[in-house]
């Protein structure tokens, strides 16, 4: 059955209401505390004192730290996530088609454009479009014909599986078109799934 | 105060990302506690903050800032919560038709439902609206007809279907028919019947 529905929904920051985005910032980011934070000692869990001390360091998810290092007086100083430091930017760059970039961090190139913000040199900004860049050329390969290697897609990351998932449909639709121009009526993707699911409940 | 719970409402939602699971109003209602709870203690704090004299005791705004951003991420997971659904139950009303399958009604909250309600039937009233004689049904003619009739199978044991003509026709499993395609449309879009091409 040819599914006819594309979904070219692709949510990405600075989208409000983007599922990828709430998660990718939900990546954790080593930084360290400025100023002494009253009460909210709780947080680092290795100390029992009432206070957050200045000089503690701590992983916190991004999108808190993004609140607190920015500002006219930031409260935190963030480092890089490992995967976006110098040693792994490196491997990136000797040849980032090899790389598993799942390992790397699910939303890769999502959660990388936060960080960019806080690397002053450029480095992560420029790794991010040199990995794409690089890696598209194979991404679209793949996507024309699945069947090659279907194991090559557990090395993609969220936004370059969608990018697969998409193209692969569309080559899909478009053999299809080719091959036989009448297009039999369906029933609707959601009345399948739902279907599907009632029978292995039933199972 | 990390935005664990406001995290895994949002990671509900990814899982799954075609299928209506059932409202969360635990989690929901834990959050939405939460976040009152932020907003009180930051709002003590404010008025403690009000009442020093610069340079005694301790600062606390760094404490309230903290927890203002947990409280508009927690927000804006509730919002993306909500919203994301009501993509999903718009798309569900142009795909199983304007009477959901009980099971899935279930897991709508009761919001949900006044608002699929409404949508539905703005949907039919816009739709009766346009169009010569008695509207246009947006959800047919998705694909452009070649044939007024069509061959179909019918997958499930349906009874009887009365056609414009006047005529009825016995829609048993597995029985093949050849009908007027307008008319056979939404069975297959329900996945009553299935086309069969050549």
């Amino acid at each position: 059955m040819i599914k006819l529905k594309i979904v070219l929904e692709h949510s990405y920051y600075p989208n409000y209401f983007a599922i990828e985005d709430i998660i990718a910032t939900q990546e954790k980011a080593p930084c360290k505390f400025l100023v002494n934070i009253p009460k909210l000692g709780k947080l680092n869990a290795a100390s029992e004192e009432d206070d957050l001390k200045a000089g503690t360091s701590l992983e916190l998810p991004v999108w808190l730290v993004q609140q607190l290092a920015s500002g006219r007086q930031p409260l935190v100083t963030i480092d890089l996530p490992k995967s976006y430091k110098p040693a792994y930017r490196e491997i990136l760059k000797a040849d980032a088609t090899a790389v598993d970039l799942h390992k790397f961090g699910l939303y890769f190139y999502e959660l990388g454009c936060h960080i960019a913000q806080f690397d002053n040199q450029g480095d992560v900004r420029e790794i991010l479009v040199h990995t794409f860049t690089t890696r598209f050329k194979q991404l679209m390969d793949l996507a024309d014909n699945i069947g090659l290697d279907p194991s090559a897609i557990d090395k993609l990351d969220m936004l370059e599986r969608k990018l697969f998932k998409d193209g692969n449909l569309a080559r899909n639709l478009l053999n299809n078109w080719l091959n036989n121009s009448i297009i039999p009526m369906g029933a609707a993707t959601m009345v399948v799934n739902h279907r599907k699911r009632k029978r292995i409940n039933v199972e | 105060m990390l935005g664990e719970k406001a995290y895994s409402l949002v990671k509900e939602l990814e899982d799954r990302q075609c299928e209506i699971l059932p409202y969360n109003t635990d989690l929901v209602t834990e959050i939405a506690t939460e976040i009152v709870h932020l907003y009180d203690q930051n709002h003590q704090d404010v008025r403690l903050e009000d009442s020093r004299t610069p340079g005694t005791s301790t600062n606390l705004m760094p404490t309230v800032r903290m927890r203002h951003a947990a409280i508009q991420r927690n927000q804006r997971c509730l919002l993306a919560y909500h919203y994301n659904r009501l993509r999903l139950l718009r798309q569900m009303r142009w795909e199983f038709g304007s009477i959901l399958p009980t099971e899935l009604k279930e897991n709508l909250s009761a919001a949900e439902n006044g608002w699929f309600n409404k949508y539905s039937t703005i949907l039919g009233k816009y739709m009766r609206s346009i169009g010569e004689n008695g509207g246009l049904n947006l959800a047919v003619d998705l694909k452009p007809p070649k044939a007024l009739f069509i061959e179909v199978r019918c997958l499930v044991d349906y009874g009887k279907l009365e056609l414009n003509d006047g005529t009825n026709v016995l829609l048993k499993k597995n029985s093949q028919h050849f009908l007027p395609r307008s008319e056979c449309e939404e069975l297959i879009r329900r996945g009553i019947l299935q086309h069969i091409a050549n």
